[in-house]
């Protein structure tokens, strides 16, 4: 079977907005969560909101990057995907080496171009305004693949990917499967998310799940998520093109796993989470005592945390407790479709760099845990094999697993 | 140059990102490369703007900044906004 490897890498995200400044603040725990600015529409001092912080992408201007037809017909989350892909392309030099119609862009965003959408509903309801012409092209949410396809000229199949919270993961997870199949030569996977707008920080702030304070997973006293947003993606290839062309190889992907908990379409369960991971493994003729870093869906809230830990002590046993975990989603927030992606950069750069991200805000691991979660400063060890869990509301979940690449052929 | 024209201006600049003093009444929509996408953001903000419908035969003939500025002139004319009134 092909081996798969990941040649290009792209992001715009809360913690940097090209690779080496998202390198750079993934190892020295720099947060990209802070108090976002107020909403002039909503009403209130408080605004209804019980949450002040977010990861919020900083200084992105469409413009900078983007033709004004493109800036003025998509939202916000599609001028991510955009600009995201192009670095990645360019990163890889993948168009002179791939033929246009034999390229995948497999990406996920699970929330569409929700600024426009709310912009323009809030006018059409209070006030019958007229509705911006370019409102259906800015807010669907396959925008990004299809931009992403038309900026690049990439012809081969281009799709978008919804599952909540693991889109990114389960779009990279596909696009490894494509390649790998021999399906297309190559890939842009990855994911992303503009979510941060005023209706969607209410709708989660009514679930009770966003922290108050400050997102730390895996702490005793933690009390919810960070919202966040961004992109990252991916260039996948087999590794006899990117040696045959010289590509720089930054990880290899060796699995891909999925699963539903058919449980209950907000509380997860472990046996889901596990069965994920299990196939992954399954999928890299792996076995549980090869994995050496989880990248872990960890957002902070009871919920999660706590099955997630039970699904790695149900899979791993006695190993569970030793195998190093961290949730760079206390440094980014949490962005929903894009996610998946960008904790898989992060995974990818980690066994790149041989550094492993630490987990910020923690106060006191939860006993209750019992796992070996990072602190404090980055690990400097590079694994035999990682993975990078997601794990969506709906039960719906996806893992990756990685190998640092090593010509062992 | 009158108020309609210097709004018009101010709208193509800011859509396009581009200064409004680079843009005249001459100006062509092509020069100004200024494509479909942004022509129909162009022409929503000016019936925002003015508030005015511009008929869909008449957003193909429009190639001027010229141009655009007579057809709104002329709509305003044909259907003057409607005078506000307190309840």
């Amino acid at each position: 079977m092909n081996r798969i490897v990941v040649t290009g890498l792209g992001c715009v995200t809360p913690i940097g907005s090209n690779i080496e400044d998202f390198r750079s603040a993934l190892f020295s725990g720099q947060t990209g969560i802070a108090p976002f600015p107020d909403f002039p529409e909503a009403p209130g001092e408080t605004q209804g909101l019980r949450f002040t912080q977010s990861g919020r992408v900083k200084d992105f201007d469409p413009r900078q990057h983007l033709e004004s037809g493109i800036v003025v017909s998509t939202d916000r989350t599609t001028q991510f995907a955009i600009v995201a892909a192009r670095q990645a392309a360019e990163h890889s030099n993948l168009l002179q080496h791939h033929a246009a119609d034999n390229i995948a862009i497999i990406v996920g965003c699970a929330c569409g171009g929700r600024q426009a959408e709310e912009t323009e509903t809030a006018k059409l309801y209070t006030r019958d305004a007229r509705v911006h012409p370019l409102t259906v092209t800015r807010t669907m949410a396959s925008a990004g693949a299809s931009h992403i396809s038309i900026a690049l000229g990439i012809t081969g199949p281009v799709l978008n990917i919804s599952t909540a919270c693991s889109s990114g993961t389960h779009a990279i997870g596909l696009a490894f499967q494509m390649v790998r199949a021999g399906m297309v030569s190559a890939a842009i996977t990855g994911g992303h998310e503009a979510p941060l707008t005023f209706g969607f920080l209410r709708a989660w702030d009514s679930m009770r799940v966003v922290s108050p304070t400050q997102c730390r997973p895996f702490s005793a006293d933690r009390d919810g998520m960070t919202l966040g947003e961004g992109s990252a993606m991916l260039v996948l290839e087999t590794l006899e093109s990117a040696q045959a062309r010289n590509a720089p190889i930054y990880a290899e992907i060796v699995g891909f796993g999925s699963s539903a908990d058919a449980h209950h379409i907000t509380q997860p369960a472990p046996e889901g989470a596990a069965g994920a991971m299990r196939k992954a493994l399954s999928d890299a003729n792996a076995s549980p005592d090869e994995v050496g870093y989880i990248s872990a869906h960890g957002t902070g809230t009871q919920a999660n945390d706590a099955t997630e830990a039970a699904a790695i002590h149900q899979l791993f046993g006695a190993r569970a407790s030793h195998i190093p975990i961290s949730s760079t989603k206390s440094l980014h927030g949490h962005s929903i479709g894009a996610t998946g992606a960008l904790e898989a950069l992060a995974t990818i750069l980690s066994l790149h760099h041989g550094q492993l991200p630490a987990n910020a805000g923690v106060t006191e691991i939860d006993p209750a845990i019992n796992l070996d979660v990072i602190l404090n400063a980055p690990r400097e060890v590079t694994p035999e094999l990682a993975l990078s869990n997601s794990l969506a509301f709906g039960g719906l979940n996806a893992v990756l697993a990685f190998r640092p690449f090593t010509d062992h052929s | 140059m009158d108020d309609i024209a210097q709004r018009c201006i101010e709208i193509i600049a800011k859509s396009k990102g581009i200064p409004a003093d680079s843009i005249t009444l001459d100006s062509t929509f092509d020069g100004l490369n200024i494509d479909s996408l942004d022509k129909i953001n162009i022409s929503f903000e000016v019936e925002e703007a003015f508030n005015i419908e511009i008929p869909d035969e008449a957003l193909g003939t429009i190639k001027t900044v010229g141009d655009m500025v007579r057809g709104v002139s002329q709509l305003r004319e044909n259907h003057p906004p409607a005078a506000v009134t307190t309840p």
